[in-house]
């Protein structure tokens, strides 16, 4: 929806250590490129083991650049029947028909496949990472990281102030959110709950990778709003995120790239593999990029 | 018996032997100026990342061997959130749904001889926080995070003990038990080992545990056992005039000699604990487990019932012995040089040599550089052949302490060997009867109470080197007359 192409490698691929973590189940270095080229380039250099990131993996680092140019003969791609719903814009799903097109002109073959829990991606993840996020920005307390108000009256003035002033109004919503999910009598009603649904979703993902090799489907449901549209109403803003969010709970590799316009506007098609197959998404990226020409293209405004 | 019943339950902190700590690289020694010991990990700094010490958990499953406890083949690391000034990531990580050890016993003796069972509940690893600083800082308060990080366990007890006494045993115990192991210094003013104790009365009888009180961080057992008694009659005297008592915690004070409230259960604060994502679950392989079990040594219990079978002591002689590794070393070093004497080796190393430790303030192994255990048997030895009587042995004794002398080099040097000569010691006592012809006609005349009289001045005539068995062997003959 950027018209970009933004690569999210498997959780563990790329060390986090360094990276300032905000739901650190979930948090992943990615890169945005203009290709899926470049993020195979950029991919090579930062994939790999790292001792000071436990949750980082001990696998070989292919070269994803050798195998960017592999056939897609006999590919088979998994169409997420869940993304393709009534939220789904027309004009969105038509530009991404139009990719899927490209990829059976390729040779890959189409099925549409059902992951039942992938509906319940969204609230999963307004559960999960404001948990960890409620944790992980603790530490900006004014004492010694982050914003630290003027002439605090004693230590709770001092905390209650500097965080107040200094995260704004989305970050304290998720805050707020995550502390009351992780409260003693709340916690299994919510965040073990959550956690039961995201391994739900897995699983979910685990069996569709046996009978495909990739997933794809749209990246969001609409085309980018405008910046404040939608502050006032959270939870349509949240549900945006709605397709790459599954992804982003089971671990898996994802890729968008651009597939078209709709009113000027940039629509992306997401593309998902098993853990630990960025050659295989970034070939099938590549791919798409061989045979059009929309990751090069602008829309009226930019030169 | 008394009316109430106190109930008590101890939470212990060891403070792990490890040479960096728990979740970074940082050294663990004590004593460094403050931040000396602080990384970017301890700091919690954004971006950085825990990573956990093995040599922590291997020493957690040490101690859950040695309790006879269940290894948690799965155990997670949680975050306990908080704000406080000496918790730089506002949270702490600990171990909260799956401990890594869970379900141990642990056996004390109590004052009549007989032995108790405690159960252990649970212990887990978790980091230790910094330390807010005061002195000389006015005004201010200083934040040192050398301590922030180093590797605990905390051992939770079931409400097992029934006194202070108990407790203090329990905890002495616990001591014991994790310098055998060398998993914690057990030095209690660092703050090395230090506990929590709550404490419940209840009617005698009574099957429902009393409103619980905890007295945080105690470390030594003089202040357990004051603290839990003052708090035992503290809850006693409150129940008795018509009151309740509320669970909190408590902090005792040892200036004056009490426990006051900290906080209460309704200010406690609510953790929301949760796993820590930046750590995978510690998965411990049954060949792991087997590796350390391997590696155990000698518990003091095996040790001390082997002192008794192998050496004829009591069983307290045996458990003084064996309340330190250091000391039953010693014990057993010295009785090589004497292996026909082990009791008299018992004596000496709990008596001469644990006063002269005392008196001295040091430790066994620093005494072993002044009198080696070799030393010192050699000592026994000239004891055990009737060198030297044992009086004169602890003359000897005191100068090996000061000089770090052989014994033989000071019976030689000093001229202490006994006189076991017949002849010798008749002439001595000929000479003392001679001098004290009054003493004679009484005792001849039926004071026998005068023979000790008698004794004394043969000794001290011969510098106190005479045979003590020859001297009143050779004096009832002569004095009869």
């Amino acid at each position: 929806m950027c018209g970009i192409t933004g690569l999210k490698p498997t959780y563990g691929r790329v060390s986090r250590y360094g990276m300032i973590a905000f739901a650190s189940s979930l948090d992943q270095a990615g890169v945005l490129t203009a290709g899926a080229a470049d993020a195979a380039l950029m991919l090579r250099e930062m994939a790999g083991f790292d001792a000071n990131d436990s949750t980082s993996v001990d696998t070989p680092v292919p070269d994803y650049v050798a195998t960017l140019e592999q056939p897609l003969a006999g590919l088979k791609i998994g169409l997420l029947q869940e993304f393709f719903d009534k939220g789904l814009d027309p004009e969105n799903e038509r530009r991404v028909r139009e990719a899927l097109q490209v990829y059976e002109q390729l040779g890959a073959k189409l099925t549409v496949v059902s992951l039942p829990n992938l509906p319940l991606s969204v609230p999963v993840y307004y559960v999960v990472a404001p948990a960890e996020c409620s944790s992980n920005l603790a530490r900006f307390d004014g004492v010694r990281f982050g914003h630290r108000c003027e002439n605090p009256r004693d230590l709770t003035d001092l905390y209650r102030r500097s965080r107040g002033e200094g995260f704004g109004a989305e970050v304290k919503r998720r805050i707020m959110t995550g502390t009351y999910v992780l409260s003693a009598g709340y916690y299994d009603a919510y965040y073990l709950k959550a956690q039961r649904v995201r391994q739900l979703i897995s699983a979910d993902f685990g069996r569709a990778f046996k009978d495909v090799d990739v997933l794809m489907g749209p990246t969001t449901p609409t085309p980018a709003f405008a910046i404040g549209a939608k502050t006032a109403d959270p939870i349509t803003m949240y549900l945006n995120d709605i397709y790459t969010i599954g992804a982003n709970l089971a671990g898996l590799p994802a890729v968008s790239i651009p597939c078209g316009f709709v009113q000027d506007l940039p629509v992306g098609l997401q593309i998902v593999g098993p853990h630990f197959s960025e050659a295989r998404i970034l070939a099938v990226a590549h791919a798409l990029q061989r045979a059009t020409d929309w990751h090069t293209r602008l829309p009226p405004g930019y030169a | 018996m008394s009316a109430w019943e106190t109930v008590i339950g101890l939470e212990i902190h060891a403070q792990l032997a490890t040479r960096s700590k728990i979740f970074s690289g940082s050294a663990t020694t004590y004593g460094a100026p403050p931040n000396a010991q602080a990384n970017l990990v301890d700091l919690g700094y954004p971006g950085v990342l825990p990573v956990l010490n093995a040599e922590a958990v291997r020493m957690a499953v040490k101690l859950g061997l040695a309790i006879s406890a269940r290894i948690a083949p799965r155990s997670v690391f949680a975050r306990k959130n908080y704000f406080y000034p000496d918790l730089p990531k506002g949270y702490q990580i600990s171990q909260y749904e799956l401990p890594i050890v869970a379900g141990g016993v642990l056996d004390i003796q109590l004052e009549d001889g007989s032995s108790k069972r405690v159960g252990i509940t649970r212990a887990h690893l978790e980091e230790d926080a910094g330390k807010s600083l005061h002195e000389g800082l006015p005004g201010v308060t200083g934040i040192d995070l050398n301590r922030a990080g180093t590797p605990l366990v905390e051992i939770v007890s079931e409400p097992d003990m029934r006194s202070a006494k108990e407790a203090v045993a329990y905890m002495k115990k616990v001591h014991t038990l994790v310098r055998y192991l060398e998993i914690c210094d057990g030095n209690m003013q660092e703050g090395s080992f230090r506990c929590d104790a709550n404490v419940s009365v209840r009617k005698s009888g009574a099957d429902k545990f009393g409103t619980r009180a905890e007295i945080k961080n105690l470390n030594s057992f003089r202040y357990i056992e004051r603290a839990i008694n003052y708090e035992v009659q503290r809850q006693i005297e409150l129940i008795e005039s018509g009151g309740k008592v509320v669970q909190e915690t408590r902090l005792y004070d040892p200036d004056k000699g009490e426990t006051r409230s900290m906080r209460s259960k309704e200010e406690a604060n609510d953790y929301r604990y949760f796993p820590d994502p930046d750590l995978l679950p510690v998965v411990l392989e049954e060949k792991f487990i087997e590796s350390v079990r391997a590696s155990l040594p000698e518990l003091p219990d095996q040790k001390a019932a082997r002192f008794v079978s192998q050496y004829a002591l009591s069983a307290y002689d045996a458990g003084v012995l064996t309340a330190s590794r250091e000391l039953a070393d010693y014990y057993e070093n010295v009785v090589r040089e004497v292996p026909q004497e082990p009791k008299l080796a018992a004596n000496w190393v709990m008596g001469e040599f644990a006063a002269a430790l005392n008196k001295d303030g040091l430790d066994v192994t620093s005494a072993r550089g002044k009198v080696p255990p070799q030393n010192l048997g050699g000592l026994l030895l000239r004891i055990s052949d009737q060198t030297v009587s044992g009086n004169v042995a602890k003359v000897v004794f005191a100068t090996m302490w000061s000089s770090g002398a052989l014994a033989d080099t000071v019976i030689a040097e000093q001229g202490l060997k006994q006189i076991t000569d017949a002849a010798a010691i008749e002439r001595v006592i000929d000479e003392v009867m001679a001098k004290s012809p009054g003493q004679l006609a009484d005792y001849r005349a039926g004071k026998d109470k005068l023979f000790g009289f008698f004794v004394g001045q043969v000794m001290k005539a011969t510098g106190g080197k005479a045979n003590p068995a020859q001297v009143n062997e050779l004096l009832l003959r002569k004095l009869r007359g």
